[in-house]
Order: C-alpha cells, then structure tokens, then sequence
C-alpha cells in the first residue's frame, strides 16, 4: 500500500506554531506517514545549529538579522509572548504536565525519519548556510523540489 | 514479555513510544503497554495493528488499561 504523505510549510517562528508543526509531524509518522518539513523564512530559526542568540550569517545585516531572531530558544509565543517569558513558563507547564517539550518532538520526529528540509531562498535571504543548520536538516531545497516531495500529500501552511 | 508505561505520555508521544519499542524488539516478541483510557486505549491498539502487529490482549476493566502486542515483522 502506497504511504499516506503530509508535507508541512513551516514558515512561521513562532513556538506555539512551532509545538503545532511538530505534533502533527510526530504523530503522522508514528501511524507510518511520510512527513516531510519544509522550513522557510522564520521557520529556520527551529532548525539552526545556534538555539540562542548568535550572528551567524553571511553580511552584517544578516549577522544583525540573526542575532536578534535568535534560535530554538528564542522562538516568541504568537500571543502573550511578554518580552520572551511566556515561552520559558509554557515549556515549564508542558513538563509539568507530561507533554512533549518541543526539542523532545524534534528529537522523536527525526527518530521516526521525519524528513528535514531547508528553503534555499529563505536561506539565501538570511545568509544562513547549510553549516549553520541541525545536521537533521537533509537537504536544501527549492519549490520544485517541494512540490516533488508533496505529491499526493496533504500539504499545510503553518 | 518486554514492558512499557505510557501512563504519563499524551498524545503524540503515546504512539510514538511505543512504536520507537517495537522497532527495538525481534518478530515474535511480545510487549506489554501499561497505558490510561480515552485516547492512548483508543489509538495504540489501532496504530499498531495497522503497522501489522497482533494484539493479543486488551485489558481494561482495571486502571491503568494493558494493551499486549506481539510484533510482527
């Protein structure tokens, strides 16, 4: 039986999008999907080598760019973020409440061949390299490339 | 018989656990899941007889529930 496929558009850096993404991802391959996600624009803040603050990048302003972004760390909650604390106090309340924290979903998503993909443009924008990245990160890829991935697959933008 | 407690897992982590265990053992290998009603009695017998498993016993008069798999292949 040919594999059900999911692809997810990971563009936004947000850590509760971020938590969404790879829930999704997780469960999908657990039941035996293939899963592939796409990270782009502040999607590869989740996927960076750095999961703190680091200027990393090609050029000052990328260098200016990354620092503030920030990594895995840094990801800001899409609301009620209170200047980065909310984050900390939600990871706090997910351990506490025996729900995967999101470093366990990626480490579980890679372990289940979730397939890790990087935008190259994104990438290019932000003059982050393939070195800067989690070595989970396959390939890097442009939309043909994506779309060849996700054929027949449900596809979401997250 | 191997073991496994997901009693304090949600979802997805429920399945997750366990199929990363079944992938650890040999054909023929039996493991018995400790797991809560609702979701995980639901989803777990379901996902791992969908991968081909056999499940050989439920039980789940008493808390937590057990869910015994013999994996396959």
């Amino acid at each position: 039986m040919e594999k059900k496929k999911l692809s997810l558009i990971v563009f936004s850096g947000d850590f509760d999008r971020a938590v969404a993404a790879f829930t999704l991802a997780t469960g999908a391959a657990a039941v035996n999907w293939e899963v592939n996600l796409f990270f782009t624009f502040w999607g590869l803040n989740l996927i960076k080598k750095n999961k703190g603050h680091a200027a990393i990048g090609k050029g000052i302003l990328a260098r200016f760019f990354n620092f503030l972004l920030g990594g895995r760390n840094n990801l800001p909650l899409s609301r009620l973020n209170f200047a980065g604390l909310s984050p900390r106090l939600m990871t706090g309340m997910m351990r506490g409440r025996n729900v995967a924290t999101l470093s366990e979903l990626i480490a579980a998503a890679h372990e289940l061949k979730v397939k890790f993909v990087a935008c190259e443009m994104a990438m290019h924008i932000l003059g982050i390299t393939r070195g800067d990245l989690i070595d989970e990160v396959q390939e890097v890829i442009g939309v043909p490339t994506f779309l060849r991935y996700s054929e027949d697959a449900q596809v979401l933008f997250i | 018989m191997f073991t496994l407690d997901i009693t304090r897992e949600h979802c997805p982590m429920t399945y997750v656990k366990v199929k990363l265990m079944l992938a650890k053992l040999k054909k023929g290998d039996v493991l018995d899941v400790s797991l809560s009603r609702g979701e995980p009695l639901q989803n777990v017998p379901r996902s791992a007889e969908e991968e081909g498993h056999r499940i050989v016993e439920i039980r789940d008069t008493a808390d937590p529930c057990h869910v015994v798999i013999e994996k396959a292949a």
